[in-house]
């Protein structure tokens, strides 16, 4: 009923705001039960059309309209703001884990809060502000880190103790608290009616909205969106977006060059009340409660209140299905536990009547981030979907993201974490889906600690050395489907169970990595490290060459057999992708990418490389084992095993030659670690794994030899000051920025993508630089951990943020990595970072709160490294030359 | 003194016992999904016993509970043997013809059945050698017969049946030189058993019975509700039938005698048997053979015992009572009992709480608010109870166990009162008797996608 009152409100308000509409949707709406042909003509063409007319649909149209681009259709099946978007709780909230979501959730409160003036329809913003409650500690230690994260923002915020608390709301029950986040700027809306907002201006400013249309599927030739068929004929288009909701999947699938879009559908239930006797008042602040797993808002003087289970429902596995809407009703036992928490956290509620309790699907995703971004495979195929409950937080800024991205080629942040190519079909299974947002719905109240998994959807990809290395105790995580070894467990000593090593503070494998550190630097380890992408790029002239020359920054006319550390960068000279190219011979190259690099870097190179049929790329991912073999004596192991000579005179860094290890032949042997350290990484056929590792780890006993994981190799490239892309590296950082313009030829006589970019930030300088802080005042036993995302200061001022960080086994010390910047006092705006800059400052790290100081330095310590190297380059970020 | 819920748990659950039928090519093509059994003692060692195995020779599964009187000797024997019989029963000529030859020429024998057991259900390995043989005249003698016609299920179980009473009474009289295994077949002989078998191939359902142990079938109708329908009679002085036959079967002068407070001439409940021969043997032939017997036989005082107006034996049989049953798409599961569960519970009852166990739907209806007016408090108590009303359901793994923990446990509502199941669990040996039986429980789930 609730629902349905909220329907004919935002009609009344609809009709009333919009006079020019008012003929068509009457209309329709009247005919609708005839099933007569809807009198209003689709465009036979288009420059864009949308598909879904919720927040994200009309988002995106508003959006789009505002930066110029006109000529859009957007087409809903139903009618307009009637899908989850109706169902919506309408809590606009900031306090978000993940630092582009905040952004999103900010620029939404504020696109918000003006519409209403704007279009002239009521939005029902309030300004209400929401507490964040925490019953344990670990719980407010998340909610200061989310603190200290909003105040850089400028986002008012502050933790506070219960008291405090049940101060801004009387109904809370404090007793198991034990503090709060308070966000006074947080805002409720009528979410349909910010969406009916959104639509008015976007129809004003000349977007064509059609209602009861659906699309059948997207027509595509040539990798290029051609149009859309839909139930009332076609329209021609070079863009298409879909904001199909949890119908995103089926639409991308539709069509006969499938997207991927991975996300699916979870029930999701709000309880609504009759309003109180005193009703509550409208201003009260929105209570998040996640430890009880529950949201509390004020409604029409009741509550809503609703939560996220711990046993989720899924629905849609297969499709939509009439059976399960029509089932999609109430389920009060489902609903038990969350009205438990319900009445704990407010017992004063018990007397108050229920109205009803509304079942709202929503869609979710295989890692609680939206999917936003152009499909690899389909050009001008856009997508914005799978908000994870949280559509109305997002859909403003989401909008305003994908509209830049359509119509400026990239938009002006950087938004890799919710790009729809960090999948690829391999998340596109509806048995892994479904496991999956069974544990990610749950997994939005649970606590977020530093490094942890999922584990559901995993054991997909694997090494062929999986079950070796599992019998030797190791412990996995994963990559883009691949099982990584995070560390070995020793015969003999168990870790405590999962939740233990759940902890903000030291963790439990501190001595165990330390260990496989420490044979790193004196002995020598193997890691598996398989799950790199690897490509292999050939021609039958030179055509390899010049397009590689023309795509990366470093020069790759290099001797066969050399290796070259280059980036791929964008026309802004940020960093595409971060990667190793070996030449293997003069028209063929190997190149080296980060695991979640293998649909974005397909796709970029795909939509780059010229269209010559002597000119192939071919994905070879699963075709090699990689083990890094890393450590001082990992030359012996080798020299043994190949009767070759392995030293620095015979194999210097940053070569690339195919050998035989064992009786194996075949072996690409670079000698780069990823790390600094000195060693090799072999490249082996998959039939020959088994036994390279067999052979090297029997050879490697009389050198001390041992397995090691990912969490070694972690804090070994970061005390040696290696950026990661996908962590510290992205499209909006350059090599300039982080000291490896060694890594770029501008004189390489090849003009290059990005080249024109760094020449200017080469004579006029970088607004943020990449630096290396070691931490002094940090107690790595008592304190609080660094993870990433801390914020930096600098003279007490903020500077930047950390991108990474680890504990630095041979300083002894924390190391955290992060950009810094120039803000100008006054106005803000960023201004030229130099090396006098960043050396004359005094820094602290601010985590969770607590603030450390911190030296920052620009090179690694050269103490850390005694390798000899191949004279003309170095395998280093810094500039550390002989 | 109260066990707490998981000593009772594993009292509940220390005899239960699951078999899923296997799937080809993720299909389950068998009609039987599967089964769950349990038992429960009351009698110390238990009377009961309980057999399942598939038939490999033939197509089909066997499943029984057998219900021991005067020791559980006989109900053991018949649940290692009765089987075999069957199966033997139902096998072509060449079959029998090929293990014959087999066992003449010392290659292995074709396996017969594949038994799924609990680690609790023995063979005795002392009488295979005996058994076995017995087994091998029935099956020469079934080769000799050839009849070239095929085997009808309900002829061969009503053979199988006889004919394993036959060789118990027989071993009974011949005697055995080994001391031990004369003992044990005068107990097989002299103590008795009751059975309930049922034979599943495809839609085609037997139940055979002897007894008083019974066959229920558990339907869904269409609205979604259970109802019980009954496979098999009992045979007690209940069945009118029953009392009937047997005064037919004796001269109108023992008439009042037949039947006495409720027992065949006022001993035995049951009035069909295995074993029992003290009431199948002339006066002659049990002084005969218990003289002979061994000091054991002769100082008990129950197998001296001549039942009082015996005059025209015998007056018990082992020939069952054969029901067919076409298996239709709403006939879900079949439960086997001994008489301990019926005593306790209605089959109606027993037909629900299977049934919603089954289909993981306690069929309680799903709470709408409507147009009522409920408070968040009154909600949050009816949630609370409701849970706790389930939690009864998800404690179990097994169908069988669920349906004993209703049995012992049930308080007046009909829900299981933890308390009283507590008690019943917990009374000593000598005392347990007086208050439950000895229950066995078979549950055979159907597989309504090919039925």
């Amino acid at each position: 009923a609730a629902g349905m009152f909220l329907r004919l409100l935002s009609d009344v308000q609809w009709r009333a705001a919009n006079p020019k509409w008012r003929r068509m949707t009457s209309s329709q709406r009247s005919t609708s039960t005839t099933a007569e042909a809807a009198p209003v003509y689709l465009p036979a063409q288009a420059q864009v059309v949308i598909c879904g007319g919720g927040i994200t649909g009309t988002s995106v149209a508003y959006h789009l309209s505002k930066m110029g681009w006109k000529d859009v259709v957007l087409l809903e099946q139903g009618r307009l703001a009637a899908g989850t978007t109706r169902f919506c709780a309408g809590i606009v909230s900031t306090a978000r884990p993940v630092s582009i979501e905040r952004k999103m959730a900010h620029y939404s409160n504020k696109l918000y809060q003006q519409l209403e003036q704007e279009t002239g329809v009521p939005t029902g913003y309030t300004k209400t502000g929401s507490l964040s409650l925490a019953q344990t500690q670990d719980r407010l230690i998340s909610l200061k880190r989310i603190a200290s994260s909003l105040n850089v923002m400028g986002i008012p915020c502050e933790i506070i103790t219960p008291k405090q608390a049940v101060q801004l709301h009387p109904l809370i029950n404090i007793h198991d608290l034990v503090g709060a986040m308070y966000v006074p700027e947080d805002a409720l809306v009528t979410s349909a009616n910010v969406s009916l907002a959104l639509a008015t201006a976007a129809s004003r400013n000349g977007v064509q909205i059609h209602e009861r249309t659906s699309v059948s599927h997207v027509t595509v030739q040539k990798g290029r969106v051609t149009g859309v068929e839909t139930d009332r004929g076609r329209i021609q288009c070079q863009y298409f977006v879909n904001c199909a909701g949890q119908w995103a999947y089926e639409l991308g699938h539709s069509g006969e060059e499938p997207v991927h879009i991975p996300l699916h559908a979870c029930e999701h239930f709000y309880l609504l009340t009759h309003p109180l006797t005193e009703p509550l008042p409208s201003s009260l602040p929105t209570v998040v409660d996640p430890d009880g797993r529950i949201y509390i808002r004020n409604w029409q003087g009741g509550i809503l209140s609703g939560g996220f289970e711990k046993n989720p429902k899924p629905l849609f596995t297969e499709g939509r299905n009439q059976l399960e809407i029509q089932n999609l009703q109430e389920d009060w036992d489902h609903f038990g536990p969350l009205l438990s928490a319900l009445l704990r956290r407010m017992p004063g509620l018990e007397a108050l009547q229920i109205l009803q309790l509304v079942n709202c699907p929503e869609s979710f995703t295989p890692d609680m981030r939206c999917i936003m971004g152009e499909s690899p495979t389909a050009r001008g195929y856009f997508v914005l979907a799978g908000m994870n409950s949280a559509g109305i937080s997002y859909g403003g800024g989401a909008g305003k993201y994908l509209a830049e991205w359509m119509v400026n080629g990239y938009p002006s942040d950087n938004v890799w974490p919710l790009d729809l190519k960090r999948f690829g079909t391999l998340q596109s299974s509806r048995t892994f889906l479904r496991h999956r947002v069974m544990e990610v719905m749950p997994l939005m109240c649970d606590l977020k600690v530093p490094r942890w998994d999922f584990q559901t959807g995993r054991q997909l990809r694997t090494s062929p050395l999986y079950d070796r290395l599992d019998a030797q105790g190791a412990r996995w995580m994963e990559k883009h489907g691949f099982e990584r070894v995070k560390y070995f467990v020793p015969p003999g000593k168990d870790l405590l169970d999962l939740d233990h090593s759940k902890t903000f503070y030291k963790p439990d494998w501190f001595d165990i990595v330390g260990a496989e550190v420490k044979c790193c630097k004196e002995a020598v380890c193997v890691i598996d490290m398989s799950s790199f992408t690897k490509f292999e790029i050939s021609s039958t002239g030179d055509q390899a060459l010049e397009s590689l020359q023309y795509l990366f920054s470093n020069d790759l006319d290099v001797p066969v057999g050399h290796v070259v550390h280059t980036g791929m960068l964008n026309e802004k000279g940020g960093y595409e992708n971060d990667c190793s190219i070996a030449r293997l011979s003069k028209r063929s190259f190997f190149m080296i990418s980060p695991t979640d690099q293998q649909v974005h870097c397909w796709a970029w190179l795909k939509n780059r490389l010229p269209d010559d049929s002597n000119l192939t790329l071919e994905d070879v991912t699963w075709k090699y084992t990689a083990l890094n073999l890393i450590g001082p004596r990992a030359v012996d192991v080798l020299s043994e095993l190949s009767y070759a000579p392995m030293t620095a005179e015979h194999f210097p860094s940053l070569f690339c030659k195919e050998m035989s290890v064992g009786y194996a032949n075949g072996i690409r042997v670079m000698s780069i670690t990823h790390t600094g350290e000195p060693g090799f990484v072999l490249y082996i056929p998959i039939e020959y794994a088994l036994h390279v590792y067999n052979e090297v780890m029997n050879m490697g006993q009389k050198y001390g030899i041992r397995n090691a994981g990912y969490y070694a190799l972690r804090s070994l490239r970061i005390e040696k000051f290696f950026a990661f892309w996908g962590q510290d590296l992205n499209a909006f950082t350059t090599p300039m920025e982080c000291g490896r313009e060694f890594q770029v030829k501008l004189d390489k006589g090849i003009e290059f993508v990005g080249q024109e970019a760094l020449l200017e930030q080469k004579q006029n300088g970088v607004y943020k630089r990449f630096t290396m802080f070691i931490l002094e005042d940090h107690d790595t036993d008592m304190d609080l951990w660094p993870w990433w995302g801390e914020p930096i200061f600098r003279n007490g001022r903020y500077v930047g943020k950390t991108t990474s960080s680890a504990y630095s086994y041979t300083l002894e010390r924390h190391v955290c990595l992060g950009f810094v910047h120039n803000f100008d006092e006054k106005t803000g705006e960023e201004q030229v970072v130099t090396t006098d800059f960043i050396n004359q400052g005094e820094y602290e790290i601010d985590i969770a709160g607590q603030r450390f100081q911190a030296k920052a330095k620009l090179y690694p310590f050269s103490s850390l490294f005694t390798q000899r190297r191949r004279k003309d380059e170095v395998e280093l970020s810094g500039y550390q030359r002989e | 003194f109260y066990l707490t819920p998981p000593q009772v748990n594993s009292i509940l659950k220390a005899n239960e016992y699951s078999f899923k039928v296997p799937e080809f090519d993720g299909k389950n093509i068998s009609s039987v999904l599967g089964f769950d059994s349990n038992q429960l003692p009351a009698n110390a060692p238990i009377e009961d016993r309980r057999s399942a195995a598939t038939c490999l020779q033939t197509r089909g599964m066997l499943l029984g509970v057998f219900d021991g009187h005067a020791g559980c000797a006989c109900a053991q024997a018949v649940s290692e043997r009765l089987f075999y019989y069957i199966a033997v029963s139902l096998l072509p000529h060449e079959t029998l013809l090929e293990i014959e030859n087999a066992v003449e020429s010392g290659r292995a024998l074709l396996p017969i059945l594949q038994w799924h057991k609990h680690p609790n259900d023995y063979f005795s390995k002392e009488a295979s050698k005996l058994y076995f043989n017995s087994l091998r005249t029935y099956w020469q003698e079934l080769i000799d017969l050839n009849s070239g016609e095929t085997t009808d299920v309900r002829e061969a179980l009503i053979n199988a049946f006889k004919r394993l009473d036959n060789d118990i009474s027989l071993e009974a009289q011949v005697g055995d030189p080994n001391s031990f295994l004369n003992y044990l077949v005068l107990r097989v002989a002299f103590s008795g058993a009751t059975a309930c078998v049922a034979h599943v191939d495809g839609v085609d359902l037997h139940i055979a019975n002897t007894g008083d142990s019974r066959a229920m079938l558990g339907v869904q109708e269409e609205d979604g509700s259970w109802s019980a329908v009954n496979l098999s009679y009992d045979h007690n002085a209940q069945n009118e039938h029953e009392v009937e036959r047997v005064k037919m079967e004796h001269p109108k002068s023992e008439e009042k005698n037949l039947v006495k407070q409720d027992r065949l001439l006022g001993l035995l409940m049951p009035f069909r048997a295995f074993g029992d021969v003290k009431f199948k043997w002339s006066i002659e032939l049990q002084k005969r053979v218990i003289e002979s017997g061994p000091d054991q036989l002769n100082d008990n005082e129950y197998t001296k015992f001549i039942p009082p107006n015996y005059f025209t034996p015998p007056y018990l049989t082992a020939e069952p009572e054969v029901i067919h049953h076409k298996l239709r798409p709403q006939d879900k599961f079949l439960v086997l009992a001994t008489d301990g569960l019926w005593e306790t519970m209605h089959r109606q009852d027993v037909a629900r709480i299977v049934g919603e166990y089954l289909t993981g739907v306690h069929h309680q209806q799903p709470i709408a608010v409507g147009g009522y007016k409920v408070t968040l408090g009154q909600m949050h108590g009816l949630l609370t109870e409701r849970r706790a009303r389930i939690s009864s359901v998800f404690e179990d793994q097994n169908a069988a166990t669920h349906l004993i923990r209703h049995a012992v446990g049930n308080n007046e509502f009909g829900t299981v009162d933890h308390e009283r199941l507590s008690k019943m669990l917990s009374l000593p040996e000598e005392l347990a008797r007086m208050y439950r039986d000895d229950i066995t429980i078979i549950v055979v789930q159907f597989n309504s996608h090919v039925i």
